[in-house]
């Protein structure tokens, strides 16, 4: 079944958060507050050995599962929305200590008031949804 | 084995396996981005009716809507089996500046496990302004920002700078001004509520 390797990989993903201690609040202060390497060397390992994944897979055109060459895409050049819309997500990243990720993670570990604040996110998907073609991008 | 597992991971072990999990995804053809998800279930309760963002085949997000179940999984099988024997070990320097703002941080495993502050996230705090401001307006935040700037820290922070994206590399510069204005200038007055 197609749909349960992404589950076996969510488990894994919930599991390296957990053990990473990337889903604690008080990681993400400490980040914040340039105290720990710890959440840089996270990020940064992940981003170079990504960074070497991706010349890799554009030199020798790697195929995936399926049999087909990966490609992938580009994100698009909305560069104002990339600024304010990151902006305003750091804003909420720190106040929450958790990105969408660790969010659902917690809610396994059984905190509970996290499902707020995953509702509101969603309230929050709802509003730009509305408000898109208003705001620059 | 699982006594080895349960030890916290150091930084380069996390995130050697958080690529792991970024190769895992683009391997079965799809890619690494978590927000999205807020997006396919604005959908599947029937907001494409009214707006277009969420007028589109949920379906093609139906393998992140599975790999979110298995993070919740993964957590519970975390909490359960893998739990560290120490709390978070954060520096001492945050823990001054926190005791500063009156948050407490657990010296004990059961006193909690260093992964929320407790006493500022539950129930109770929804009653309280500071409580509301931080958990259903910052949830708020996330889910407006990571849509508005396409993505999170895994679209945007791993998957767009490990490919080199400008777009991703400007979302982070923001993720960052974001998070500090909040803590630096933001965290004293809310906290003080």
């Amino acid at each position: 079944m197609k749909l349960l390797k992404f589950l076996l990989v969510g488990i894994l993903f919930g599991i390296v958060m957990t053990k990473s201690e990337a889903i604690s609040w008080f990681r993400i202060q400490e980040m914040f507050r340039f105290q720990s390497f710890h959440m840089y060397g996270i990020i940064g390992v992940a981003v170079v050995m990504g960074a070497l994944l991706h010349f890799l897979i554009k030199k020798y055109d790697v195929k995936n599962i399926f049999g087909d060459v990966i490609q992938i895409k580009d994100k698009p050049k909305t560069y104002k929305a990339s600024f304010f819309g990151g902006t305003i997500f750091g804003l909420g990243w720190a106040m929450t200590g958790a990105c969408p990720g660790p969010l659902y993670v917690l809610v396994g570990h059984g905190y509970l008031i996290i499902l707020i604040i995953i509702m509101s996110a969603l309230v929050g998907t709802f509003v730009y949804g509305a408000l898109k073609s208003k705001l620059p991008h | 084995m699982i006594e080895f597992i349960s030890q916290p991971w150091h930084w380069s072990i996390s995130g050697a396996m958080l690529f792991l999990v970024m190769l895992l995804l683009i391997y079965l053809g799809q890619k690494f981005g978590v927000s999205s998800s807020f997006q396919a279930m604005c959908s599947i309760g029937g907001a494409g009716k009214r707006f277009e963002y969420f007028n589109y085949d949920w379906k093609k997000h139906d393998w992140l809507l599975v790999f979110v179940l298995g993070s919740i999984i993964g957590g519970v099988i975390a909490s359960t089996f893998l739990a560290s024997p120490e709390p978070v070990q954060i520096s001492t320097a945050t823990i001054n500046d926190l005791s500063a703002l009156g948050i407490t941080y657990p010296k004990t495993s059961i006193e909690g496990a260093g992964f929320l502050p407790i006493d500022v996230f539950n129930f109770e705090a929804l009653k309280t302004l500071k409580g509301l401001i931080l958990i259903v307006g910052g949830g708020f935040l996330i889910g407006f920002g990571t849509r508005y700037g396409g993505g999170c820290t895994s679209g945007h922070a791993i998957t767009g700078l490990s490919n080199l994206q400008l777009p991703s590399l400007i979302a982070v510069v923001g993720f960052f001004i974001g998070g500090l204005l909040m803590t630096h200038l933001l965290f004293p007055i809310i906290f003080s509520l």
